[in-house]
């Protein structure tokens, strides 16, 4: 196995991609959005629950490839008590250590991430739940999809 | 020389003619599986391109000048190496166009939009390429016309009798597969041809997945309207056939107006030229035409029996390798297949799965295979795929076996 694989497949990627955190409905959520990967058929439904403009609870459903849903599991549990703003911030640099390696602030949990960016191909994967919460958070109608991607 | 089935001995250097399967890839020597996708090219294919560009190229139709004329000689003798290919009765009945696609989209404007009519049906399959449904939902908007999707059995092959039950008096077209380009399967074209034509409805195949694999004969298949792409049976990418019977090609309208497609324009009125001229508007892909020429001289030195006949016999070799693998299933075993693979492992995604086998040098396709209802319908999300040409070896086998096993241990 090459080290880029073992820094991508990282035990706690694989652990996130088996067994995602918050994954199933979320009852009282007010935001919800599906992003889709059209290149490999991944989708991702994310519910988020918000007061004061602060997240309270992220879920997620759907299926994906180990690296899509370990980025969705991660981002479940990282992003709380958080404001949208906040969270475009966390994204940015999360977008900048996915594709670069490093990022500009401690991300702390999600630097298990940053193998990512010896993967070009792959960047779509760990963003797809990311992009699909910003789109729920702007209460965007319809679905976002990878496609989208802008450079941030 | 290695003796095959069947008696029918090949050449064990095939895989030299292809200088781009000569490299590493992340270091390790490339294993190409992924022939369906788009197929890779020989130096002969190349080198005729090449020579054209370096010694004949003009434009055709044009000058009266000798280059001029050496590139529209070349030009004519491609497509007359086309109809022999297929055995299409004249040169007439087969339209260059860009690729399958194109050819899908040109037979459903020009053939779909004056023939079909509000409430007017067409049939399609559950396991065609978007490509073979897409143009044809345009069409059925753009008219009001309905589509009817004959269903999979459970071994991947076609459900006839339900094809044979969803006929009515407003049915007007089967567009159909010859090959599908996820489970491999290839369709009983004969019989679909033959049912449709005893409603006095005519069928497009879509021969993309069946022509570097199979023997077509047109003629024979009985077919109104028969596509494919140069790409995938070892020619360029840029240029496809459109066959076409002629009685239908002559009472369609054209699609694309241009020059090359007219007898004579005036303002107050043009004509337009005959077939194949009438579909061929602008200047053609001259190059792309001789280079799929000389695919088919490559394909038909090896013959089309000792490729049969290699494919059958690795077809074999990887069942049985990879069938020993735990936790490797098998998706679509119709009895009458194509060199592809569809397959799953444990609960592996596929895209996790091709990034760890790139690694190794070994190159397979992930997803949903621009079929994404026929991915839809075997409750998969996607699926992962490996498909074989005329140079695929045991090796490769070999190969993606070890690679498969890796995946394992990464991802265990």
């Amino acid at each position: 196995m090459t080290a880029e694989l073992r820094e991508l497949y990282q035990s706690v990627i694989i652990d996130h991609g088996r067994h995602p955190r918050n994954f199933g409905a979320l009852a009282n959520a007010n935001h919800h959005h599906e992003g889709f990967n059209p290149l490999c058929g991944d989708r991702i439904l994310i519910h988020a629950q918000t007061q004061n403009d602060r997240v309270e609870k992220i879920m997620f459903e759907g299926s994906g490839c180990a690296i899509s849903m370990a980025s969705a599991s991660l981002m479940s549990d990282l992003l709380l008590k958080k404001t949208r703003a906040e969270i475009e911030t966390v994204f940015a640099d999360f977008h900048q250590l996915i594709t670069t390696g490093h990022a500009n602030q401690d991300l702390g949990k999600l630097r298990v991430m940053s193998g990512v960016h010896e993967f070009p191909l792959r960047v779509k994967c760990a963003t797809l739940a990311w992009h699909a919460l910003l789109a729920a958070l702007r209460d965007v109608s319809g679905k976002v999809t990878t496609e989208d991607e802008e450079p941030i | 020389m290695c003796v095959l089935q069947w008696g029918i001995r090949m050449r064990l250097d095939i895989h030299k003619d292809f200088p781009i399967l000569d490299q590493n890839i992340h270091g390790r020597p490339l294993v190409y599986l992924d022939s369906a996708a788009s197929s890779q090219k020989p130096k002969a294919v190349i080198e005729a391109m090449t020579h054209y560009y370096e010694h004949d190229h003009a434009n055709i139709h044009r000058g009266i000048y000798t280059l001029s004329e050496r590139a529209t000689v070349l030009h004519d003798q491609a497509r007359d190496r086309v109809k022999q290919f297929i055995n299409a009765k004249s040169s007439a009945e087969i339209i260059f166009v860009r690729g399958t696609t194109e050819a899908i989209n040109l037979a459903a404007h020009s053939y779909g939009r004056s023939q079909l009519r509000a409430g007017d049906e067409i049939i399609v399959s559950v396991m065609e390429h978007h490509a073979n449904i897409v143009p044809w939902q345009m069409l059925a908007a753009s008219v009001g016309a309905h589509i009817k999707v004959i269903p999979l059995l459970p071994t991947g092959d076609l459900d006839m009798e339900n094809y044979a039950s969803l006929f009515s008096p407003r049915t007007r077209l089967v567009a159909i597969t010859h090959a599908s380009n996820v489970l491999g399967t290839v369709n009983p074209i004969k019989k679909i041809t033959a049912i449709a034509h005893a409603h006095h409805v005519p069928v497009l195949v879509d021969g993309a997945q069946a022509v570097p694999h199979l023997s077509v004969d047109v003629q024979d298949l009985d077919c109104d309207f028969y596509v494919f792409s140069a790409h995938k049976m070892y020619g360029p990418t840029g240029i496809g056939v459109l066959y076409g019977k002629q009685a239908l090609l002559e009472n369609m309208p054209p699609w694309q107006g241009g020059g090359d497609m007219i007898a004579q324009v005036s303002f107050s009125g043009t004509t337009y030229a005959p077939l194949p001229a009438k579909f061929e508007a602008g200047t053609p892909a001259i190059a792309e035409a001789i280079g799929l020429h000389a695919a088919i001289d490559y394909i038909e030195t090896i013959g089309m029996p000792a490729i049969m006949a290699h494919e059958a016999a690795l077809m074999a070799y990887a069942k049985t390798r990879l069938g020993d693998i735990p936790g490797f299933r098998f998706i679509g075993m119709a009895k009458e297949k194509v060199g592809v693979i569809a397959f799953t492992l444990d609960d592996i995604h596929p895209h996790d799965m091709g990034t760890i086998l790139d690694r190794s040098g070994i190159a397979i396709r992930a997803g949903h295979h621009c079929a994404m209802p026929l991915v839809m319908s075997l409750g998969l999300p996607a699926v992962a795929r490996v498909s074989f040409g005329i140079y695929s070896r045991r090796a490769d086998v070999d190969a993606l076996v070890k690679g498969l096993y890796a995946v394992k241990k990464v991802l265990a």
